[in-house]
């Protein structure tokens, strides 16, 4: 196993961090090749007119998911060596729907933002703001919420293994659910759904 | 101004970038972090480093008690995504002064809206220990199973508020 390089030493921490801007450089283009700088089209996904968020999104997790699998299959990426969010299932539930109300009302979600900010658009300034307040005041209500972010620990644990099955076969199983997905989001902009 | 690209294409490179991300750090992308790092700095700036790290929801962003933006892999991440976005649409005549609002809503409107829904997406992201980058993307493409939670639940109600905030976008 080579990588990942940080882990292995290929990399020491200072060449971690100066990798960091440039994977965000293209991080951010290419959000703004695909139009994601542009909050109306962000909220029309919301509005089954224009899926483009959807189709971005998830040809990005089905080719970074199959990419690890790969790579860690032909054992030159340790997957287990790769940082994986820990799940609390009921704050995360609750958090995502939190999120959801404000990435419809604010047209933006925090890495477009950014994007959109950088493109000139004040109302990215607008969600940039209110981002920093939200985490503000979460970080003030810490000690009411605390019990309550800290519930239902399940520890880093994957879907295929709460399923009881290979983690292949969970690859396979979201590919096809998201080229399923295209194939139906495209039919639902052309209004033939 | 040029046509944005492909969806399918803009994904695949944004999927290579994180697979990138995978291999050269072993970590994923991330947005939501950067700013709860930069808050955490300027709550320690104004209060105090001391009082600040007492505080268990601040103390895992202050190295040592100290704050450190600059030394946070996230926040370095954050400026190259703003370099990386303005050169794009830089390149592709993009650049625009303006606020982008629905059509039956004014400039106004839009800017007080697109506040309130930042502190929502903060709070909620800090609750979900994560974002649409670092929660959806990056974990969900690891098929952790917070990180799907997050997905349907996000989707789910962007959905079912949709009809409230109709006049908004429409």
């Amino acid at each position: 196993m080579t990588a990942p390089f940080t882990e292995t030493g290929v990399l020491g921490p200072a060449g971690g961090l100066l990798v960091a801007p440039l994977i965000g450089f293209f991080f951010g283009w290419f959000l703004e090749r695909g139009g994601l700088g542009y909050a109306p089209k962000l909220a029309a996904q919301f509005y089954l007119t224009d899926l483009t968020v959807f189709k971005v999104m998830f040809t990005a997790l089905v080719t970074a998911m199959i990419g690890a699998f790969w790579l860690d299959r032909i054992g030159f990426l340790d997957l287990r060596l790769v940082y994986m969010p820990e799940t609390f299932a009921a704050p995360q539930a609750a958090g995502g729907v939190l999120f959801g109300a404000g990435f419809l009302f604010g047209g933006l979600c925090p890495g477009t933002s950014c994007v959109a900010a950088a493109t000139g658009r004040l109302d990215g300034l607008g969600v940039i703001a209110g981002m920093l307040a939200g985490v503000a005041a979460f970080n003030g209500a810490f000690p009411l919420v605390a019990d309550f972010y800290a519930s239902t620990p399940m520890g880093a644990v994957t879907i295929t293994e709460l399923a009881g099955v290979s983690r292949g076969a969970g690859v396979a199983i979201v590919t096809l659910a998201a080229i399923a997905g295209f194939a139906l989001a495209t039919r639902i902009e052309r209004g033939r759904v | 101004m040029k046509r944005y690209s492909d969806p399918y294409l803009a994904g695949l490179g944004l999927g290579l970038v994180l697979l990138a991300a995978y291999v050269l750090v072993g970590r994923g992308l991330g947005a939501s972090g950067g700013f709860a790092s930069v808050v955490a700095a300027g709550t320690a700036a104004v209060e105090g480093t001391t009082r600040a790290s007492a505080s268990p929801a601040l103390a895992p962003y202050l190295v040592r008690g100290v704050a450190s933006p600059l030394g946070d892999w996230l926040v370095l991440e954050l400026a190259g995504v703003v370099v990386g976005g303005f050169c794009s649409a830089w390149l592709a005549g993009r650049l625009r002064r303006a606020v982008e609002h629905g059509p039956q809503v004014d400039a106004r409107q839009r800017m007080f809206v697109s506040i309130g829904g930042g502190a929502l997406m903060g709070f909620g992201a800090k609750l979900a220990r994560g974002c649409t980058s670092g929660q959806a993307l990056t974990g969900g493409a690891l098929l952790s199973v917070g990180s799907w939670i997050f997905i349907a639940t996000c989707f789910a109600s962007g959905y079912l508020f949709a009809p409230l905030a109709r006049r908004l976008w429409r």
